[in-house]
This record gives C-alpha cells, sequence and structure tokens, in this order.
C-alpha cells in the first residue's frame, strides 16, 4: 500500500478506500461479497459480487425427472422452502393440465403461509440486528422454531420438506396438527405486537431506517423488483391478488403498500404482511378442519395411487412403479408459472420436450433483481446504511447463486 | 521520615493496591457473566451456564482459554503498538480506580483533584483504541480507529460540563468529599440524581458513549466493521481489550455512584439501614448502574456515525452548557452555593 502511493503523482495521491463486504462478514447475509468504494464513510460505489454459493440447479434439474427436481427448490430460498417449490409444481400442473384438489389447495396456501412467515420473520429480526439491535432475532426464532415444527409434522424435515408435489401435496395433514397451526396464530400475533414495541417505534432504529435507500415506483419497475420491496413503494402489486393461484380468491386478505420506497417501509410492509398471512392461515385451518376430499390429484400417472390400492390393484402397483423409476411424461411446450414468495415473484420457466425430464427449467429468483440494484440504493449513504439496505432486501443467496 | 518507613508506606500502598485490583478483577469477572445472563434473559436465552453452577465460573473459564491461546500478529502490523495498544487500555482503565473511594474512607489516592484524574484517564483511554485500529494496518480497524477518536471527544465534551454541574453543586472535586455533599436528612431523595435529574439522563447516556457500549458501539459495530478495531486481535491482547472495556464500564457506573447516586451512603439515612456497610450500598448503586447499562446493550438498535455526532454536539452539549449556567444561576441566587 506504501509504495503505491509512493509512485503516484502528488495530484494521485488521494483515491477512495476501497473495502471488501464479505464474503465472510457477519451482516452479508450469507455468501455476498460486496466490494465497497469509500470516501471516508460515504459509499461511493457498490459492486456485489455473486456467485459463491453457485450450486448449478437449474442444469441438475435437466438431468432429474420432473418428481425428482423437487428437492432442489427447498435448496433454493431456504427460508421458505415450500413456497420455492409451489412455484415448480404450478408450472408442471399447467404443462401437464392437472386441476389440485381443494383439500390439496388450502394444505398449500396454508404451507404457503407459513414458509411467508418463516422468512419474514427472519427478515423483519435481522434486518433489526444489522441495525445493531441484537434481541429480535432471538424472539423471532422461538417462533420459527414452532412453524418448523409444523414443516416437520407434515412432511417429516423441518426445512427441506418435498411436501409440494406436481399434483397436489404429499400426504394429508392429521387432524391435530391443523389444530395446532389454529391455536398457534393468536399468540403469534402476540409476537408481532411485541416486535413493534420493540423495534418499530424504536427512536434509533427509525433514524437508521426512515429515509434510506429510497426506491420510487417507477425505479421499482424498471429493476424488476417485485414482492414488499416492491409494495414498500407503493404499488400494490402481489400475485396472489393480481393473478391469484390455487385459491387465493377466495379467501380474505388485503395487501400492504408503503408509501415512500425506503428501508422502514420495506420492513413496515413485511410487519404488516405478517399479521395478514395469519389470517390466511386462520381461515385455511378453519376450512381444512370443515372440509374433507383428497389431497392431490386423482390421475396416479402424476400422484401415487393409495397403499392399500395397491395391494388389491395391479393398475395401482404399475401405477406406482413407473411414478418412482421412470416418473411422468409432460406434454412437449412451455410454461411460465409465478408464485408470490416470501421476497417477491419467484417463477419458474419449463421448457418440455415431452419427456420425463425437463429440456429446460429456468428460475426467476427475485433476490436476483433486488441484489443489483445495491448500487444506486447505497450510493451517497454511509457505511453502515449498508447493511441496514442490505437487510430490507431481503436477500438469501440460495436462490441469488441457485 | 527515614527510609524504612517510605518503604513501609510504599509497601502499605502496594498492598492495598493489589487488593483493590484482585477484588476489582473478580468482581469484573462476576459482572462479565451478570451482562451475559442479562442480556440471555432478555433474549429468552440461559446464557452462560455450563461452567460451575449456574455458569458462575464462565468468565475464569474464558480467561483461562483466552490466557492458553495462541496470540497472532498480523504480518503487515507495527507490532510494538499493535502488543501496546491493549495494554494501555487496560492498565489506564484500572489505573482511573486509585482514587475512587469506594467506602467512606477506603480510598488508596484521596486526591483533591479526583474528578479531574478521572476524567483524565478515561479520555486517554481512546489512545488504546486508536492505536489498535492503527496498527493492525487492517482496513475495517483502521475505521474503526477513526470512528472511536470523532465519538470519544464529542461524548468527553458533555460529560465534563455534566461533572462542573455536580462540583459547583458540591463545591470539591475530591471524590469522597462529592459523596459527603449528599449526605442529608433526606436520604436518596436529597443525592444529585434527583435535582440534577436531567444531568444524570446526560451522564447516563455519554457514559454509554465513551465506553462504547450499544447504542453507540460504533467502534466495534458488528455489521458493519466487523469487530472494529479488534477485528485483527485475538488470546490475549483481546482479553486484555476486553478486560479494559469493561474496567471502563464499571469506572463510568461507580463515577454515576459517586457524583449522583450518593456513593457508598445509605439511601434511608437512619438505623438499621446505616449499619449496613458503606461498601455494600456502594456494590449495590454499582450493580445498578451495570444493570441500566447492561438493558440498555439488550434493547437498543446502534446509532449511525453521523447520528452520534449530531446526538453528542447538537444536543448534548446545548443541552449540558444551559444546565451549567442554570444550576450556577439558582446556586448563586439561592445562597445555596457551597463556599
Amino acid at each position: 500500500m506504501v509504495d503505491v502511493a509512493d509512485e503516484m503523482k502528488p495530484a494521485d495521491k488521494v483515491r477512495n478506500f476501497q473495502i471488501n463486504f464479505g464474503p465472510q462478514h457477519p451482516a452479508a447475509h450469507g455468501v455476498l461479497r460486496l466490494v465497497l468504494e469509500l470516501d471516508g464513510e460515504v459509499v461511493e460505489r457498490v459492486d456485489p459480487h455473486i456467485g459463491l454459493l453457485h450450486r448449478g440447479t437449474e442444469k441438475l434439474i435437466e438431468a432429474k425427472t420432473y418428481l425428482q427436481a423437487v428437492p432442489y427448490f427447498d435448496r433454493l430460498d431456504y427460508c421458505a422452502p415450500m413456497n420455492q417449490e409451489h412455484a415448480y409444481c404450478l408450472a408442471v400442473e399447467k404443462l401437464l393440465g392437472i386441476e389440485v384438489p381443494k383439500r390439496g389447495q388450502l394444505i398449500r396456501v396454508l404451507y404457503s403461509e407459513i414458509g411467508r412467515l418463516l422468512s419474514h420473520l427472519l427478515n423483519v429480526t435481522t434486518f433489526a440486528m444489522d441495525v445493531g439491535a441484537l434481541t429480535p432475532p432471538l424472539w423471532g426464532f422461538e417462533e420459527r422454531e414452532k412453524l418448523m415444527i409444523f414443516y416437520e409434522r407434515a412432511s417429516g424435515s423441518r426445512m427441506h420438506a418435498a411436501f409440494f408435489r406436481p399434483g397436489g401435496v404429499h400426504q394429508d395433514l392429521p387432524r391435530a396438527l391443523v389444530e395446532d397451526i389454529g391455536a398457534f396464530c393468536d399468540p403469534f400475533l402476540k409476537l408481532v405486537a411485541d416486535l413493534d414495541a420493540l423495534v418499530t417505534n424504536n427512536r434509533i432504529f427509525k433514524q437508521r431506517t426512515v429515509d434510506i435507500g429510497i426506491v420510487s415506483v417507477d425505479e421499482a419497475l424498471s429493476w424488476g423488483f417485485s414482492g414488499p420491496v416492491l409494495r414498500g413503494s407503493g404499488a400494490a402489486w402481489d400475485l396472489r391478488r393480481a393473478q391469484p393461484y390455487e385459491c387465493y380468491s377466495e379467501l380474505d386478505f388485503d395487501i400492504p403498500v408503503g408509501k415512500h420506497g425506503d428501508c422502514y417501509d420495506r420492513y413496515l410492509v413485511r410487519m404488516e404482511e405478517m399479521r395478514q398471512s395469519t389470517a390466511i392461515m386462520k381461515q385455511c385451518v378453519e376450512r381444512l378442519l370443515k372440509e374433507s376430499g383428497p389431497v392431490h390429484t386423482q390421475d396416479h400417472k402424476v400422484a401415487p395411487p393409495k397403499r392399500a390400492e395397491m395391494k388389491r390393484s395391479m393398475e395401482a402397483l404399475i401405477h406406482h412403479f413407473k411414478l418412482y423409476t421412470e416418473g411422468f411424461h409432460v406434454p412437449e411446450g412451455d410454461v411460465y408459472a409465478a408464485v408470490e414468495a416470501p421476497k417477491g415473484e419467484f417463477g419458474v420457466y419449463l421448457v418440455s420436450d415431452g419427456t420425463n425430464k425437463p429440456y429446460r427449467c429456468k428460475i426467476r429468483a427475485p433476490g436476483f433483481a433486488h441484489l443489483q440494484a445495491m448500487d444506486f440504493l447505497n450510493r451517497g449513504h454511509m457505511l453502515a446504511d449498508v447493511s441496514a439496505v442490505l437487510g430490507s432486501l431481503d436477500i438469501v443467496f440460495g436462490e441469488v447463486d441457485r | 521520615m527515614n527510609w524504612q518507613d517510605t518503604l513501609i508506606q510504599v509497601l502499605i500502598i502496594l498492598g492495598q493496591s493489589l487488593a483493590l485490583l484482585v477484588a476489582l478483577l473478580i468482581f469484573i469477572a462476576f459482572i462479565l457473566l451478570a451482562d451475559r445472563k442479562i442480556w440471555a434473559a432478555v433474549q429468552l436465552r440461559r446464557g452462560p451456564n455450563v461452567v460451575g453452577p449456574f455458569g458462575l465460573f464462565q468468565s475464569f473459564a474464558d480467561l483461562l482459554k483466552f490466557v492458553l491461546k495462541e496470540p497472532t500478529i498480523p504480518s503487515g502490523s507495527n507490532k510494538a503498538i499493535f502488543l501496546l495498544a491493549p495494554l494501555v487500555t487496560c492498565v489506564l482503565a484500572l489505573a482511573a480506580w486509585a482514587v475512587v473511594p469506594i467506602a467512606q474512607g477506603w480510598v488508596i489516592a484521596d486526591l483533591n483533584v479526583g474528578v479531574l484524574y478521572i476524567f483524565a484517564i478515561s479520555s486517554l483511554g481512546v489512545y488504546g483504541i486508536i492505536m489498535g485500529g492503527w496498527a493492525s494496518n487492517s482496513k475495517y480497524p483502521f475505521l474503526a480507529a477513526l470512528r472511536s477518536a470523532a465519538q470519544m471527544v464529542s461524548y468527553e465534551v458533555s460529560i465534563g460540563f455534566v461533572i462542573i454541574t455536580v462540583l459547583m453543586c458540591a463545591g470539591s472535586l475530591n471524590l469522597s468529599e462529592i459523596v459527603e455533599a449528599q449526605n442529608g436528612r433526606f436520604g436518596f431523595l436529597g443525592w444529585y440524581w434527583l435535582p440534577l435529574l436531567p444531568m444524570f439522563v446526560i451522564f447516563f447516556v455519554s457514559a454509554l458513549a465513551e465506553t462504547n457500549r450499544p447504542p453507540f458501539d460504533l467502534v466495534e459495530a458488528e455489521s458493519e466493521l466487523v469487530a472494529g478495531f479488534m477485528t485483527e486481535y485475538g488470546s490475549t491482547p483481546y482479553l486484555l481489550f476486553m478486560l479494559g472495556e469493561y474496567v471502563a464500564i464499571m469506572t463510568m457506573c461507580a463515577m454515576g455512584t459517586i457524583l449522583f447516586l450518593g456513593g457508598w451512603l445509605s439511601p434511608i439515612p437512619f438505623a438499621p439501614f446505616t449499619w449496613v456497610p458503606g461498601l455494600v450500598w456502594f456494590v449495590i448503586k454499582l450493580c445498578f448502574m451495570f444493570f441500566l447499562f447492561a438493558m440498555a446493550k439488550a434493547m437498543v438498535p446502534r446509532y449511525r456515525y453521523d447520528q452520534l455526532m449530531r446526538l453528542g454536539w447538537k444536543v448534548f452539549l446545548p443541552i449540558s452548557l444551559v444546565a451549567v449556567v442554570v444550576v450556577a444561576g439558582v446556586l448563586h441566587f439561592t445562597g445555596t452555593a457551597p463556599q
């Protein structure tokens, strides 16, 4: 460093300070590497380097049958695994032209909203941690733990569930589980209120987040933002309402929008979305307790037949064998299906060549679009704001790097 | 005085210093544990609970761990300053305790300018951080050193004015006399925290800033500067930094206790409360002050650098300046100023 300065002419001697923010930085949310150019504490340029968690998911899926590809989606945004599976299953179902029975849809919606809580709880509380409050994450994780147990009770796995399958969901939920999820909702709202008391109205928290990293609606749209980051800027765009899938159109919930598009508004949108998700969960629980029926399609080329049936019916046995060895063939064509994942529009573009494996699977991860905005969001802000903005964008590297 | 008397005098002072030092360090070991336990309780955790009953020996286990680890010195660092920095922090922090009266007459050096001495020593503490940050020859520590220089200077100014208001009321710079000046018929209601309540608040907040505690822990801000000036430190040098930090926190708690909470005085000025040794009251008040520190850490987010400076220069400084004038005026015109 010293000899470089000596070689330069006096006029060049003043230069900006470059630091590496990550990939081993405590606030880098995983394996992000930001190269920051600082003028004192003021950020002049942010250069996000991605790809440290690249696992070639899209390419791997090309070598797997449609059913085997499901678990890869758990590992994208690992904060809300089932929401990703959902987009993939919708894409496959669109290609196959099959309908999911109502109970299956309700279970999917219920677990999508649990995923939203999982993701928002993690983001909102670690966002508070990024601006220095160390207590909220531990409060949030207490509840996340309960939600993960709901995951486990449904699918056997706390995170990588592989519970949504093309055609429905893997299994029906036991009644006790549905009741427990219902019992979870109201106490959970109390925790949200506690978080509000600790964080939302905290003067320091407001000073750190209000008017930081402002995005206007136009900018948000042209950068391809979606989810809470877009809604924080004031656009009421939510795929659950804008192009309803599953049974969202039958459910009653609100889409919160922000006004200023700053970090604080994005935070508030997420807080309100948690309340709305809880409301959706309650409606699903109520209906699941009343209605019964199959949870996946009865087309046994796509969904397995009942165990008992396999003991008696030759056809069922063949179906089961073919499904778990060869998989199912999907008609030729291409399709794009998207869900409102907690972080924004999570889409899957599938190209099928008529075989049992996807020809191409392109994944549209919301975090990828958000991350590219780091430079224009942070320019002119201070070093401490970088972690605040990063936290408010809700970036998870599983889906950004894929 | 012949040389034997001098020798005995020196030995006595040495013994006293050693006794205070050992007592202080053991006290800090438990204060550290208390800090972690309080923090854990707020966060719905258990905190350290493995080493000894309720984790009571956790701090000693940590001490062993740090001491037995191999110290690493970055090859690009300035080695002498790199190792000197934690020593400076720790020694200066401990040196401040020489003038702290922990009970009536229990003080190693009963200086007439005790307040100034503590003020001066705690101001010097920032040098340890600047040296450590600079000598590491690393970017995060360097930024932290810059931050801490500005931060400490800003808050020292307002702490200075807060102390001046207390001095005007007490009429002495001697810490023991400041405590005695609070001894009145009304017990704890007569201590300076009540008449000088705004000053007590400013003192507490400035003390947080002075000791780099949240919400002013910009110097070691985890989400921005990794570990700040301590990023390159490990093992014993790191231990010395941590120790120095906690000793400085205790010094600030002791200052608060002496200036505003009546030092070793009993809160209720009649028997049987006055039978309780002064040391006990002092320690209780110290723990109370520390509890406030610990709760602040558990609750608040962190200020940004410019906000911290704004708070120091644009809010605390004017308020404390006005307070000095107001207190002086009230003392002058009511004739209650100490002679």
